[in-house]
């Protein structure tokens, strides 16, 4: 059996799950609003967390968050499960499946079948679809991939259970209920006043523009703190969590100039359009620093170049800075009317 | 980023199994959704990353073939997993994993074990879990 259920890609997995899941429920969101009101746009460059022994940055928020502010945002009855059980936790799903429910899966990359061999790393919050069952095989609408794709049984075992940091544990979700009215609006400013808190509000110096800042010093060093081929690895690995796939390009910039833009006419606020624009300009920044990066990291001889990087990071944590201060103004406002 | 400089560089990281979605502004400056099959520096960085996971290899199959660790560390690596992640998928103590990697341990193993370590490695039932060249 299938569910009708219309397949709809993202540059995120976590919002491309929500987008469709609510859009077959009949709220018809953009990828862009489900990121705003996410507030899916963050920065941290945390020297004590390790990712393969080198501190983590991260141009995201933790893997769930997003999908958990939305659905309390719009006021979205969501059930969530985790399982101990594998052959309880497939049971469940078939379960799911018959009553007609498209079922939300977090799953781990690496086994999982069709994904493409580069891409396949220990990473185990891949947001998944399932929405039918054929010959054996489930039918799953996954945000990243073009078509349908289809699962036997024991890998979607395997992958629902993924070992490893953030093991899913089968988890699973779906929509219970919806609420008469949504408060789109509300949302979207609440998206946008939380977006402005961990971006300049926040203390400390390795969260929002302040940790861009303290990046640049990072990388700054990079050259005398490190051999040339050690430094090239930690500069690889910035910019792999900023273009990883699932990012929409330049660490979520353009996804949230896009948000920016549809907020600006949904709240009749032309200042945000002009806010969208200047953001378009710094995720081209970034995109220049992953250009820059890119070619530090293939000749790895040319150490005088980190300090141009830097430079480039120093910038961009300057210009968002101007970008978030203003928007923080235009909340203030919203939030009054 | 203009809809037109929506980069398309392949390096078959994709496989052609899909394809990125990027955001970008057309003429109008209004956002659309572009296609993109790939994009250097990130093509760069992923090259990158996975010759950094082949020279680990490689160094571990000679430490295979030198007597330091047992065939099993070869693949543990080869699945990037550590001997905690690899306990968890075979369902085996991750003391007894410790063993297992050594030469002395891994020639004790017995049959219901390798068969945990062969189904957690993805292997079928036809390989040869003691095959490093694989």
């Amino acid at each position: 059996m299938k569910i009708d259920y219309e397949h709809k890609m993202a540059a995120h997995c976590e919002n491309g799950s929500i987008m469709s899941l609510m859009n077959y429920h009949g709220i018809k969101l953009s990828e862009a609003m489900v990121f705003g009101i996410g507030s899916g746009i963050y920065f941290s460059h945390i020297p004590i967390i390790k990712l393969n022994g080198m501190p983590m940055t991260s141009f995201r928020p933790w893997p769930g968050a997003i999908f958990k502010r939305v659905s309390k945002a719009l006021d979205i009855d969501v059930e969530v499960t985790r399982f101990g059980d594998p052959e309880k936790a497939m049971r469940a799903l078939d379960i799911n499946l018959e009553k007609g429910i498209p079922t939300g899966l977090v799953v781990g990359v690496f086994y999982l079948d069709y994904f493409p061999t580069s891409y396949r790393f220990h990473f185990n919050a891949h947001n998944i679809i399932a929405i039918g069952k054929e010959d054996g095989k489930y039918i799953i609408s996954d945000p990243i991939m073009e078509t349908l794709e289809y699962l036997p049984y024991d890998n979607l075992k395997k992958v629902r259970f993924a070992q490893g940091l953030q093991a899913p544990k089968g988890k699973m979700y779906y929509i219970k209920g919806l609420p008469d009215d949504i408060d789109i609006k509300g949302a979207v400013i609440k998206g946008l006043k939380r977006t402005v808190r961990e971006m300049v509000v926040l203390p400390g110096p390795v969260i929002g523009v302040r940790g861009i800042r303290y990046l640049s010093k990072k990388v700054r060093n990079y050259p005398r703190r490190f051999t040339p081929a050690v430094a090239a690895k930690h500069l690889g690995q910035i910019v792999r969590m900023q273009e990883e796939i699932g990012t929409g390009g330049a660490g979520f910039r353009f996804l949230f100039a896009a948000f920016l833009q549809e907020a600006s006419s949904l709240l009749e606020n032309p200042k945000l359009n002009e806010l969208s624009a200047r953001m378009t300009e710094i995720g081209d920044m970034w995109r220049e620093f992953a250009v820059y990066a890119g070619r530090i990291i293939k000749e790895r001889n040319e150490i005088e170049t980190y300090d141009s990087i830097a430079d480039m990071l120093l910038d961009i944590s300057e210009q968002e800075k101007m970008v978030y201060k203003k928007l923080a103004d235009i909340v203030r406002y919203l939030s009054k009317q | 980023m203009k809809k037109d400089q929506v980069p398309q560089d392949d390096a078959n990281m994709l496989e052609g199994k899909t394809r990125d979605l990027q955001y970008a502004v057309d003429e109008h400056g209004n956002y659309t959704i572009v296609k993109s099959v790939g994009w250097e520096p990130k093509n760069i960085v992923l090259q990158r990353t996975w010759e950094e996971i082949n020279e680990k290899l490689n160094h571990a199959r000679e430490q295979v073939k030198t007597g330091k660790y047992s065939p099993l560390y070869y693949h543990m690596k080869k699945h990037l997993m550590n001997k905690w992640m690899l306990a968890k998928y075979a369902g085996v103590n991750v003391c007894k994993v410790w063993f297992h990697l050594k030469p002395k341990g891994y020639a004790k193993l017995s049959p219901e074990n390798i068969e945990k370590y062969k189904k957690a490695l993805n292997m079928k039932p036809g390989e040869d879990i003691s095959d490093v060249d694989a």
